[in-house]
């Protein structure tokens, strides 16, 4: 099966890495995103940038399945959502500090990213969609009846602590240079998964499986390592977002936030390493501000996904690297 | 035969009939899916958005035209199906070159589309729709009141399962359909207008899930979300049965109904995600499904 992210009839200019794996346009994109998230803070609301960093992690870890294994997972929310409820009884009900929290939320993604990925890579294409799509329904219903959810009310006032027993966390700034520093441990551990030798055997599956297999190669086990670490980073994202609202709630395992998560990529661009960035930016934007046009908000969700696929299906990134010719 | 397995036996013999009720509708739902799949090779993720709008379709020819459940249960697949017809030919027609998983894409912005307006328009909460006069009261079945409407639902679903079935394999139309499911390239080569033939298969798809709408109307409140929670339910079934065969879906489709109903009876915590275990079970065992070719 072709990559989703589909880059034919595109002549890339061949770029040799210069430094961790980044070729010279991709450094000079991540300075870029480096800065912006340096300077941002002292002009925008950095619980508003928290918001978009936690986002882009989410869409990153989807991403890693999607553009590098060709795989559509339908059911990201739950690892999101689990994570994000354990990191917040964690730190809550348990009164760990926040690094365990998180920790626990990433752990807690991977643990079910394992059963559920197990399931679900027996099937391919579609049916791996449908099939994590009822899991994560599966894991919402879970959640809505589970003593330590809190049910329709979530856990709320979750306290953000005190990290490594020095940073007090109630001052947004101190929070957002954690959420920051938890964002980009997450994007270079992405970008140096894609740029292992284990990495390149998940684009030989993306490519053409049975080749794979006929190499010698077990990409079954490869395929769960992969879906695995993208729960695990799922849920660290939705553990770092439950530290920093101080509330998990049952939006974020419900199949709405399964949806968003693919939209953010699409938008952003399937298969770049920086699409799902912007992706999640240029979303919880427009969330931000279309708020007050309540359910409208789906609606113009629902047409951005139906132009993009039409229309834009490289996505912003995407059309940016056509254009310059580059991968981004 | 007051009690079964200590079990009251109406209560048990109600569940068995709301179990079959909704059987019905992931029967319907799941045999439209698998038609569409069959031919367009695209998953329609707008099939619960197209089920909500038959049941809206009823309730506002009830409302603004007069007409009633009769009438409804005539035009609004017509009506829906319709619309299928200019989706089709506007956006989904124009991926089938590309990876499948666009069409999925795609379908679900669209259903997201559709939710939201009928959101914005009608709110959240439910409205309702009369049981036609016709098929009100219940009959005295001697261990249990059988509402007429339910027994009617049950018994329209199968015969619509079932016609559905004979045109699909004993009339020359559905030849075609299954000769293009096989090859298209092939069927198209003979003469057969095979892009009509699709646009056609997805109007009748999604007319056959405005049907279950209209059905569902006077059962659930008629709601914007009415379809999007049942349609992950349909894809598990999907799954559960494999897309292959036509009346396996159907099979699949009531028997996972009655399962839901009983697991009420006996662990009402485990009703809701029950059949999502029985997909994993299956997927562990059959891993292309129960009628499904590998």
């Amino acid at each position: 099966m072709a990559a989703p992210g589909g880059f034919s009839g595109t002549d890339f200019k061949q770029e040799d890495t210069v430094f961790f794996g980044f070729t010279r346009t991709q450094l000079a994109a991540f300075a870029i995103m480096l800065a912006f998230i340096a300077i941002s803070p002292f002009f925008l609301y950095p619980v508003f940038l928290m918001k978009v960093l936690c986002f882009a992690l989410f869409a990153c870890a989807f991403n890693l399945l999607i553009g590098y294994v060709g795989l559509l997972s339908f059911g990201h929310a739950a690892y999101f959502g689990m994570g994000g409820y354990l990191a917040g009884h964690a730190a809550k009900v348990w009164g760990l500090p926040p690094e365990l929290a998180i920790l626990i939320g990433g752990a807690v993604g991977a643990g079910l990213g394992l059963v559920i990925g197990a399931i679900a890579i027996r099937r391919q294409g579609i049916y791996f969609a449908m099939i994590t799509l009822a899991f994560a329904q599966m894991v919402y219903f879970f959640c809505l009846q589970a003593e330590f959810t809190g049910g329709e009310d979530g856990i709320q006032a979750i306290p953000r602590g005190v990290l490594f027993g020095v940073f007090d966390l109630r001052s947004d700034m101190t929070m957002y240079w954690v959420v920051a520093a938890v964002f980009l441990i997450g994007f270079l551990l992405i970008h140096r998964i894609i740029h292992s030798p284990f990495g390149m055997v998940l684009k030989s599956i993306r490519e053409n499986e049975p080749r794979a297999t006929s190499l010698g190669y077990r990409t079954d086990d490869y395929k769960l390592m992969a879906f695995v670490l993208s729960a695990a980073l799922s849920g660290v994202a939705g553990g770092t977002k439950a530290i920093v609202f101080g509330i998990a709630t049952l939006t974020d395992v419900f199949w709405t936030m399964s949806g968003e998560v693919v939209l953010m990529s699409l938008v952003g661009g399937l298969g770049t390493i920086f699409g799902p960035v912007m992706g999640a930016a240029v979303i919880i934007t427009m969330q931000n501000y279309l708020a007050e046009f309540g359910a409208w908000v789906t609606v113009i969700q629902g047409v951005i996904f139906v132009l993009c696929v039409l229309a834009f299906r490289r996505g912003i990134v995407g059309e940016i690297g056509n254009w310059l010719r580059v991968r981004l | 035969m007051d009690e079964i397995f200590g079990i009251p036996a109406p209560l048990l013999f109600g569940q068995l009939l709301l179990g079959l009720i909704n059987g019905a509708f992931y029967a319907l739902l799941s045999l439209g899916l698998a038609v569409i799949f069959g031919m367009l090779n695209v998953i329609n993720f707008t099939h619960g958005a197209q089920f909500m709008m038959g049941a809206f379709v009823a309730w506002m020819l009830l409302n603004w035209a007069g007409l009633g459940y009769w009438w409804a249960l005539l035009l609004a697949p017509v009506l829906v199906g319709l619309t299928g017809v200019l989706i089709e030919r506007t956006m989904i027609s124009r991926l089938y070159k590309l990876d499948h998983l666009y069409g999925l894409l795609l379908t679900f912005g669209v259903g997201l589309v559709i939710e939201g307006v009928f959101r914005n328009e009608f709110g959240s909460s439910g409205m309702p729709y009369r049981i036609p006069a016709e098929l009100q009261g219940s009959w005295d079945l001697g261990f249990m009141f059988m509402p007429i409407y339910r027994g009617w639902v049950v018994v329209v679903a199968i015969v619509m399962c079932l016609a559905t079935w004979l045109v699909i394999e004993k009339t020359k139309i559905g030849s075609y359909l299954r000769a293009a499911t096989e090859n298209p390239a092939l069927v198209q080569a003979f003469g057969i207008n095979v892009p009509r033939m699709m646009t056609l298969t997805y109007g009748a798809g999604v007319a056959l899930a405005a049907f279950a709408g209209v059905l569902a109307a006077p059962i659930y409140s008629v709601n914007p979300q009415m379809g999007a929670n049942l349609i992950i339910i349909v894809f598990a079934v999907v799954v559960i049965g494999g897309m292959g065969s036509i009346l396996g879906s159907v099979v699949t489709g009531f028997a996972l109904g009655v399962i839901e109903g009983l697991t009420k009876v006996f662990w009402p915590e485990a009703s809701s995600t029950v059949i999502f275990v029985v997909m994993a079970i299956v997927l562990l065992t059959r891993p292309a499904g129960l009628f499904g070719r590998a």
